[in-house]
């Protein structure tokens, strides 16, 4: 029997990034305002003090950040004829958990998203005809513009002190940054940081190869900021510990640096820990929210009423709590009929390791998360695909991101894999060897969806969710095409050899290597109920009081890292939340 | 057995001892006047005023303990002679201060007698709150009345051992130290400075901590006459440092802007905050008005330097930056530093602005005293979440990581580098300050 806790204005599923950010706007707002998280509570010192916290056993072999997969997970197959297995070890990607979620353990590659892309299927067929769209592919347009996102990109990357170079100015051309950006409101927070040896040879090779390198934008602040909320960041030191490892010195933003401190001085605010949600609850007509029912830390079942409830949890916890709620209709692939686990999509990545000579050095052993020289002269429809019959794209970058022995140290071809033979190739390569890597579009399928799994159940009684997907030609034959540009570039910057992994026709998605956190989609935005599940204010068709946050709402799975896109939907949510929805509250698009 | 009827050293004794039985009678027992005006009683207590004096005195931290309610008192306060706890000031008639008149509440305040003849421990600071007016006790008096909610809560004893837990003797310690005299206006100073210097001798009571005390527990002086006066000292396992004009260990490069900055923030570019300030930082300071903040920046700047002898000193330099940078520092304090420290504190020791304290001419690391300085390396510091500045920005501990000898030479690395000159620190002074704060050693 659930116990009945005392209302709220809003409960907000989930405390990472998304969370974070609609805490403290609708705090702002003068509501009350509950989060749940399932994890504990974390900050920088003292659960990432420096030196424990840069241990590449716990954090990076154990996942000292991640989901435990014991509790809850989800099951994997290829194809819908398939059965699907549980993902019982971390592998192709990496939920977080926790205050601060998946936020803690990112690298920091903070980019916003090329306007094309919000209107794929739109511009497509503009520059291709609609023939060009293969068969199977449900590509459609976001319902939302980059021009009503920018404001919000712009927020985000004051919030998270972000470190680049702008080019486009309202217009204005500027050089040292991505000539093929789109028009932003304002100059990044902060300078690039410095690039280290990676991206130093990076830059020189693709400059003399006719393409166009630019800083990466990073959340890794290369000063000490303050943002707009006043919330501190100290600059990066390169120690070459982000990905996989919470921050030891404030300079990676998190919600726990850049939001927090201040969401946790307001007494409207309220957070439970080891709150884990079962579902959304309805009122009779299933067309309102009354609020959400968790289990808290002692076990026992908790009935949590709200006005409002925003699901802002992981990609994979937001799309199985609508399906476990009930809430829209389910995808169906054979009929294409329903929403909700529709267009699920992942991200390819593509890897390079580059060996050079005893004179070049690289020092691996230092880096950032965010830290690199970046080329969009293949990213999205900067580049003509008539003749390489497909679509998408994406960016390549010489990052330095960090390295140690346990994290895996890379061997020319050819090296001994133990002994004697194997330790005098790491001393010989160490300080000599760097990375390049292509990160690319995944368009969405109509046999690639979300549902919940008919066999298995997580500790809470749940049904997994059940993921079904694998690559697809037109991504595998783009992903050849930039197999190609990785070699020559690795050529120019003077490797003299080369090893790494392309994915190419023929190869199925491998669940057990890491590919990419950047799983998306599933709870679709867009402007036709038919075929999203969330109206361009990332409110449910269904139930108009309840928000859903995340990756979970792209149409589609972008080139760029998804964190920027998130972050500035999160905001252009609860912007029109506080300007439109709490006037008036019901839908915000009719249908 | 002989009665020793005429022995004059017996008379002269008991003579002796009912004259001093007098004596401590007459200055004893009684319930001592507080010396209000007269015309007191036909002012309207303003008790708006009267919150905002209670956060000038800090009275909020000392009498709540954690996770209590406001001014129910119950927190332990370390002394010399043993734990007091503070006592419960809600309006409470039984157990706080309901049933108390003004005249009981400004006595308190001026000469720490509760109304029964108490003596109190001058662990609070009655001392410095001698100097506060009659109008702004009426007024703190009229909001300690009327706003906190009143908390049945008896007031938890102390655990100081007899005979220190006897109190009648404090009598002859208020007579001998405690200087009565309210503030006086110095005439050939603007009013800016005699407001900083009112609140600062006053209800701010900074010399409760930074000013030295004598072998009885005696603050050396309470007015500001000496170059003592917050001239800094050594307190409960920490050095508040000295507040005066020395360039080495005081606030000579400090301007009245940096001042200004730390107390309303809890850091400025090149300091923070930690402990007992960020305490006085989080619930007092950061609330004063900008014109008193001001007013304390100006008055603390005046204060002519302490006297130099057995000072550090701070002469930026670079030679330590550049021994570093030719891989030659190999100090074993060196050594450590760049281990642990300098990815915040850099190479150059001076950290990053407003974030990460700069350790090149810092006072607290300057200090003659190096507990702060020691504490802070064993346990690691935090400053405070304030309106101005909410991220309260921390350093990990590193106790369990080096043992006594380690931090003794990182600490007498940093007090010696980028111009850097204090004395150095000896494993004997870590030991006393991680047994002081339960830190254990590493066990390797």
């Amino acid at each position: 029997m659930a116990t009945t806790s005392k209302p709220v204005d809003v409960v907000i599923v989930g405390f990472g990034w998304t969370g974070a950010i609609m805490a403290i706007e609708l705090a702002q707002a003068g509501l009350s305002v509950l989060a749940l998280e399932r994890g504990e509570d974390a900050t920088t010192v003292p659960n990432w003090a420096y030196p424990k916290v840069v241990d590449e056993i716990s954090q990076s072999a154990r996942n000292g950040l991640l989901q435990n997969l014991s509790k809850t997970t989800v099951t994997i197959r290829h194809h819908k004829n398939d059965r699907a297995l549980p993902y019982r070890q971390i592998g192709s990607f990496k939920p977080g958990t926790g205050v601060g979620g998946a936020g803690i353990h990112w690298s920091g590659v903070h980019s916003r998203v090329m306007p094309q892309e919000l209107r794929l299927r739109s511009h497509v067929t503009e520059r291709y005809g609609a023939r060009f769209i293969p068969e199977g592919m449900t590509l459609q347009d976001w319902g939302v513009t980059y021009e009503e996102l920018e404001p919000h990109f712009d927020r985000f990357e004051q919030v998270c002190g972000t470190s680049g170079k702008a080019a486009n100015i309202q217009g204005r051309k500027l050089d040292g940054g991505n000539p093929f950006e789109a028009p932003r409101s304002h100059e990044f927070p902060l300078p690039p940081l410095t690039d280290p040896p990676t991206s130093v040879l990076f830059a020189k090779a693709t400059r003399e190869l006719g393409y166009h390198p630019y800083p990466l934008p990073a959340a890794n602040a290369s000063r000490p900021y303050t943002n707009p909320y006043g919330c501190q960041l100290g600059p990066c030191n390169f120690c070459g510990f982000c990905s996989d490892y919470g921050c030891i010195n404030y300079s990676k933003a998190s919600p726990q640096t850049t939001i927090l401190p201040v969401l946790y001085r307001m007494p409207n605010f309220a957070l439970r820990t080891q709150a884990h949600v079962l579902k959304v609850n309805t009122d009779s007509t299933g067309k309102v929210a009354t609020g959400v029912t968790y289990i808290d830390a002692q076990g026992h079942e908790v009935e949590q009423p709200a006005a409002l409830v925003v699901l802002a949890a992981f990609h994979l916890h937001n799309v199985r709590l609508m399906l476990s709620s009930g809430i829209g209709q389910p995808y169906d692939p054979d009929t294409g009929q329903g929403t909700v686990g529709r267009n699920f999509c992942y991200q390819l990545l593509n890897s390079v390791n580059l060996f050079f000579n005893q004179n070049v050095y690289i020092n691996q052993f230092m880096g950032a998360g965010g830290v690199g020289q970046a080329i969009e002269d293949f990213y999205a429809d900067n580049f003509d695909h008539g003749k390489l019959g497909f679509i998408g794209g994406g960016v390549i970058w010489g990052r330095q991101t960090g390295n140690g022995p346990v994290r895996g140290i890379p061997l020319p071809p050819g090296s001994p894999t133990w002994g004697s033979g194997w330790k005098t190739a790491v001393k010989q390569n160490f300080l000599h060897a760097g990375r390049i890597e292509s990160q690319l579009s995944n368009m969405a399928y109509r046999g690639c969806y979300l549902d919940l799994d008919p066999t298995y159940r997580d500790a809470y009684g749940t049904p997994l969710l059940r993921m079904t997907l694998n690559w697809q030609d037109n991504d595998l034959r783009m992903s050849e095409f930039f197999g190609e540009k990785l070699s020559q570039i690795g050529n120019a910057m003077g490797a003299i050899s080369m090893s790494g992994r392309v994915l190419k026709r023929g190869d199925n998605w491998d669940t057990r290597a890491y590919q990419s956190t950047h799983i998306n989609g599933g709870t679709a935005m867009g402007a036709d109920p038919k075929t999203s599940v969330l109206n361009k204010y990332l409110q449910s068709w269904d139930v108009s009081n309840l928000f859903v946050l995340g990756a979970n709402t792209f149409a589609h799975g972008i080139g760029y890292n998804p964190t920027g896109l998130v972050g500035a939907l999160t905001y252009w949510a609860a912007a029109n939340i506080r300007t439109n929805y709490l006037q008036n509250p019901g839908p915000l698009v009719r249908r | 057995m002989r009665w020793p009827a005429r022995n004059p050293w017996l008379i002269a004794g008991l003579a002796l001892i009912v004259a001093a039985t007098a004596v401590v009678f007459a200055v004893v027992d009684r319930v001592p006047d507080p010396e209000m005006s007269a015309t007191l009683a036909q002012r309207k207590p303003d008790v708006a005023r009267g919150e905002y004096l209670a956060v000038l005195g800090d009275c909020a931290f000392c009498h709540t303990r954690s996770g209590g309610q406001p001014y129910a008192g119950g927190r332990a306060l370390a002394t010399p002679m043993g734990v007091i706890y503070s006592s419960n000031i809600t309006p409470d008639r039984e157990t706080g201060i309901g049933s108390y008149t003004l005249g009981d509440f400004v006595r308190v305040m001026r000469l720490g007698v509760t109304p029964d003849g108490t003596r109190l421990y001058p662990a609070m600071p009655y001392t410095a709150y001698a100097k506060v007016s009659d109008e702004d006790l009426q007024d703190l008096f009229a909001y300690m009345q009327t706003s906190p909610a009143p908390v049945r809560e008896a007031s938890r004893a102390t655990n100081i051992l007899w005979p220190l837990s006897i109190r009648w003797p404090l009598a002859f310690w208020n007579l001998a130290f405690l200087d009565r005299s309210r503030f006086i206006a110095d005439g050939s100073r603007e009013a800016q400075w005699n407001r900083g210097a009112y609140l600062v001798q006053g209800l701010a009571h900074c010399g409760t901590c930074h000013t030295p005390r004598g072998l009885l527990f005696e603050e050396k002086d309470v007015s500001g006459r000496t170059a003592l006066y917050l001239s800094g000292t050594e307190f409960d396992g920490a050095s508040p440092i000295n507040l005066r004009g020395n360039s080495g260990d005081g606030l000579g490069r400090w301007s009245t802007a940096d001042i200004a900055t730390l107390l309303q923030s809890g850091r400025n570019a090149n300091s923070a905050v930690t402990g007992a300030m960020a305490d006085a930082v989080r619930h007092s300071t950061q609330y004063m008005t900008d014109q008193d903040v001001a007013a304390i920046a100006v008055y603390l700047k005046s204060l002519s330097p302490a006297p130099e002898r057995g000072r550090a000193s701070f002469i930026a330099s670079d030679s330590t930056i550049g021994s570093i940078m030719a891989g030659s520092e190999r100090s074993p304090g060196g050594r450590i530093y760049l281990d642990s420290c300098a990815a915040c504190h850099r190479l150059s020791g001076s950290g990053e602005n407003s974030t990460f304290p700069t350790l090149a001419g810092n006072p607290s690391v300057l200090s003659s005293d190096p507990s702060s300085l020691i504490g802070v390396i064993l346990v690691g510091a935090r400053a405070p979440s304030t309106v101005a500045a909410p991220s309260g920005l921390a350093m990990p501990g590193f106790g369990w990581r080096y043992n006594d000898a380690d931090i003794a030479a990182l600490a007498t690395f940093t007090r010696s580098s980028w111009g850097n000159s204090a004395p150095p620190v000896a494993a004997a002074q870590v030991a006393k300050i991680r047994d002081l704060l339960r830190i254990s050693r590493p066990d390797f």
